[in-house]
């Protein structure tokens, strides 16, 4: 059974919608152990509602950690216990406060992560609706609770709303011009991975960085410095950052 | 005295990598040697990248005389209370676990014809390629009544680390209702909107600690770096306490009398309670006395920041005359990655890539009010030449100003990061 610790509790209860999640949660754990399999909805919409997840979380046969850990085996899992996966100190401190990932601490978690832990690194807005959450989870647990269903499952599928040509998404990126250009970008950007009031872009999924780049360049995606930073990389520059980037190991 | 350079390894992991790196020959003798002299923002990214990336295969020496850097960007927050000293401090003990042999010494004298440079404390280290990146010295006679015998009584506290703790101790220590005058120095000089940003942090912390105080700053200039912002931001925080005296109004005629403590302005004088005194600057002296200086700058040549004066000498940084940046440490840490990759190409045929230069200078003006100013260049036959810009807004949100600031801390731990790993 999970909890979450006092001071957690303490932590949350500072206003009437934190009191909310806690009295949500404090129900939900106590329903938790017969609540599993009621409430999971459908898996095929939720297939659907994962594509706003699949930019950084992978899942499937051979799912790596992205820019997020990968979600086989998610549910019963400690929180923050992916191996090789970096957490926010924020999620770290809940999962030492007893955090683990059961439908109910999921749904609280996925309406609207920072309420669960103030410092994730999960820059997800929250998905409102219940029952799309239920749809959701419905999804993710076909690859958890049958080990022997991951490997006929396919990896995360492909599919994105942008408006960039698939010519610019398959320009293979040269890593070594990437590496020189990304000295550009780690004077920002930690190198070792760290979100320190700037976003870390290590491990990015190409296609997720190359869109987002190109976002900033047409000036879609509002931010001063980005806008010029990538107003004078070329598609292949981009592409190249991209390749470089996605290939970075974590010191 | 020509001394073993292992015995300048920094650490036995360094020994290790460079004993099991490939050797690559360079003229007359093993592998190529690179000497980098003064350790921020441009000398140790330059030695770090070049050392990284070589993968062992570049000696890489950086000589830098203290043990522990303070960055001088940020040491503005340290005055106004945001930061403590400790945060801005910086070991160069990644440095050496990282490949680069760091000696603490002087470096004194550069022979350009045998490519020695000679240190204080009597070794003779040779080098393919030299990069200088020794930051500022002031000149002599900049500001009348002034010379760094004087520094103690008034600070310029613009290389950071004691200057810094001893210009924020007399400010704690100032009367109540007392006079704090700031001379600010000419163009160009490291950090340009730095002075301001003082002056923002200095009101900051006499705003909460000694609010009948004054500020006074006697500056030369008619206009300084987002001066728009910086005068909105003083009149909604500060109202009041700032007097800005500017070219027009005999800013540029000032003495100073660090024994009696006064500030003379334009015929006027002023006793003063603490007076930071920030002179006209130059490019660090081992540039002058390796021959690279032009008047008080070396200038570079922008595709490399090679010197024009020798192809295997840089200058990095504030000592450069290069065109159209800023002096800052982002500044120095662009151009240093730029020369850091034309070294190694050079030195073990790596592939080069043109040159490409960014800069952002955020600023704090109260609590979380960060503002910035950046800019992109490229280097052309002539200059680093700016390619495009922008500048914070007057009149902008509280949460544009909030995530200005804590993107300024995001950068922070950023180029730390790549100057040290």
């Amino acid at each position: 059974m999970s909890k979450l610790s006092l001071h957690t509790f303490s932590r949350l209860a500072v206003d009437l919608m934190r009191w909310r999640l806690v009295v949500a949660l404090t129900g939900a754990f106590a329903a938790s152990t017969i609540a599993h399999a009621e409430n999971l909805g459908d898996a095929e919409n939720g297939k659907r509602l994962y594509q706003e997840c699949r930019s950084c979380h992978a899942i499937g046969r051979n799912a790596k950690n992205k820019v997020g850990p990968h979600l086989n085996n998610l549910f019963g899992r400690k929180a923050a216990s992916v191996e090789g996966f970096r957490y926010s100190k924020s999620l770290e401190r809940q999962a030492a406060g007893g955090l683990e990932w059961h439908i109910d601490t999921l749904h609280a978690f996925i309406e609207n992560p920072t309420q669960v832990a103030s410092g994730t690194r999960m820059r997800y807005r929250g998905m409102k609706d219940p029952q799309d959450r239920a749809d959701l989870m419905a999804y993710l647990r076909q690859f958890s609770d049958s080990p022997a269903n991951i490997s006929e499952a396919d990896p995360t599928a492909d599919a994105e709303d942008h408006d960039l040509s698939p010519e610019i998404l398959a320009l293979t990126g040269d890593p070594e011009y990437g590496e020189y250009l990304s000295g550009e970008c780690t004077t920002c950007h930690q190198a070792g991975g760290e979100d320190r009031g700037i976003p870390s872009i290590v491990q990015w999924p190409e296609d997720v960085f190359v869109i987002a780049m190109h976002a900033y360049k047409n000036k879609t995606r509002a931010h001063p410095v980005m806008q010029m930073v990538a107003g004078r990389l070329s598609d292949e520059e981009i592409a190249a950052l991209a390749a470089y980037f996605a290939g970075q190991e974590l010191e | 005295m020509k001394l073993d350079r292992r015995a300048f390894m920094g650490t036995s992991a360094a020994v290790a990598a460079a004993l099991a790196a490939p050797m690559v020959r360079a003229a007359g003798h093993g592998k190529p040697r690179v000497v980098v002299v003064g350790g921020g923002a441009g000398g140790a990214t330059a030695a770090r990248y070049i050392a990284k990336d070589s993968k062992g295969a570049v000696d890489v020496t950086l000589i830098e005389p203290t043990r522990t850097y303070y960055t001088c960007f940020f040491s503005n927050l340290y005055l106004g209370g945001f930061k403590e000293i400790e945060d801005i401090g910086h070991s160069y003990g990644t440095l050496a676990a990282s490949g680069v042999n760091v000696v603490h010494d002087w470096a004194v004298g550069v022979d350009r014809g045998a490519k020695t440079v000679s240190l204080a404390g009597g070794a003779t280290l040779g080098y393919d390629k030299l990069i200088l990146s020794p930051g500022i010295d002031f000149v002599d006679g900049a500001v009348q009544g002034w010379d760094l015998s004087a520094q103690n009584a008034m600070p310029h506290a613009y290389k950071a680390g004691s200057q810094t703790e001893l210009l924020k101790a007399q400010l704690m220590a100032m009367p109540e209702g007392g006079t704090f005058a700031m001379v600010a120095p000419p163009n160009p000089y490291r950090c340009p909107p730095g002075p301001y940003e003082r002056i923002s942090m200095i009101a900051h912390f006499l705003k909460a600690n000694n609010p009948t105080a004054k500020i006074i700053v006697a500056d030369p200039k008619p206009k300084f770096s987002k001066m728009a912002l910086f005068q909105e931001g003083w009149a909604d925080h500060y109202d009041g306490m700032i007097d800005w005296i500017g070219e027009e109004f005999g800013g540029g005629d000032v003495s100073v009398d660090p024994g009696a403590m006064t500030v003379t302005i334009s015929g006027e004088e002023t006793k003063v309670d603490v007076c930071n005194v920030i002179p006209a600057m130059k490019a660090g002296r081992i540039a002058d006395i390796a021959g690279v200086t032009d008047g008080k700058w070396a200038p570079v040549n922008a595709a490399d920041m090679s010197t024009k004066a020798d192809p295997d000498v840089y200058v990095l940084g504030d000592a450069s005359q290069q065109g159209d940046m800023p002096k800052s440490g982002f500044s120095a840490n662009s151009q240093a990655k730029v020369c850091a990759n034309a070294v190694r190409g050079a030195l073990t045929g790596s592939k080069v890539f043109p040159a490409r230069f960014s800069n952002t200078c955020w600023s704090l003006i109260d609590t979380n009010d960060g503002v910035k100013v950046g800019a992109t260049y490229e280097a052309t036959p002539e200059k680093i030449a700016k390619v495009d810009g922008f500048i914070s807004k007057t009149g902008e949100s509280s949460d544009v100003r909030k995530a200005t600031y804590e993107e300024s801390e995001g950068w922070y731990a950023g180029i730390t990061e790549d100057m040290f790993g």
